[in-house]
């Protein structure tokens, strides 16, 4: 199942505050889809996730500065 | 939640009952707990006024003196800003800022807290010289410890006092 998440209105904490929480309510192996903004969300939002085990399978460009994040729990 | 492996420990002793205070706590608690570490909020004094079960001013306690004190420092509705507090028209305007910009308020960022496993405990002395009962305090508030238990789940731990 695929879960989606776009956090380009939040600011800090609540960026990663957000996709914790996502993930945490998901199944081992689901995949979580994250929009987010450049700057200290593209920063930390992936590389927070790898620090607690979680799999980034890919960070893409989306245009306007926004870039889309994949997740898999 | 809890199950997963927790690394670094910050514990945070939330002394101010300061509005912007609590919320620099909170947004510390809730930002380290989503980054996988594991949090304990310490409330004391009047850090205390924001675990109110109810979040106006209510006369808590057995005696005249402390009814008095709890009546005056209310609850949550009740939280004024460190500096500027104007009365109390401060903190409202405050978070008609932080709405408009997307900034979680103190009532946000509390139950992110609670979901992400942020423990929250209460001060046993501070509880004694108000008179605060546990059923004064809010559901989240998981245990009422002294200081020795406080700094036993510390060890290894950043400990910051706000």
């Amino acid at each position: 199942m695929k879960h989606f998440l776009d956090i380009t209105r939040e600011t800090c904490p609540m960026t990663f505050v957000k996709v914790k929480l996502a993930l945490s309510r998901m199944e081992k192996g689901e995949e979580l889809e994250v929009i987010l903004n450049e700057g200290e969300p593209l920063q930390n939002v992936p590389r927070s996730c790898e620090e607690q085990g979680y799999t980034v399978i890919s960070v893409e460009p989306c245009g306007g500065g926004r870039h889309r994040v994949w997740i898999r729990k | 939640m809890k199950t997963e492996t927790m690394h670094e420990k910050l514990s945070i002793v939330c002394f101010s009952g300061d509005y912007d205070k609590l919320l620099a706590a909170f947004t510390m608690a809730t930002g380290a707990a989503a980054t996988n570490r594991q949090v304990t909020m310490f409330f004391t004094f009047w850090g205390l006024n924001a675990l109110k079960r109810k979040h106006g001013r209510s006369a808590l306690g057995r005696t005249p003196l402390a009814r008095l004190f709890n009546w005056l420092m209310g609850g949550l509705s009740n939280l004024p800003l460190s500096r500027l507090n104007f009365a109390g028209l401060s903190p409202r305007l405050m978070e008609g800022m932080m709405r408009k910009n997307n900034v979680a308020t103190l009532q946000e960022l509390m139950q992110a807290a609670r979901e992400l496993g942020v423990r929250m405990v209460a001060c046993e002395m501070a509880m004694h010289i108000l008179e605060l009962e546990r059923g004064d305090l809010m559901d989240g508030v998981e245990d009422i410890v002294g200081v020795a238990t406080f700094l036993n789940e510390s060890r290894d731990a950043h400990i910051i006092f706000i």
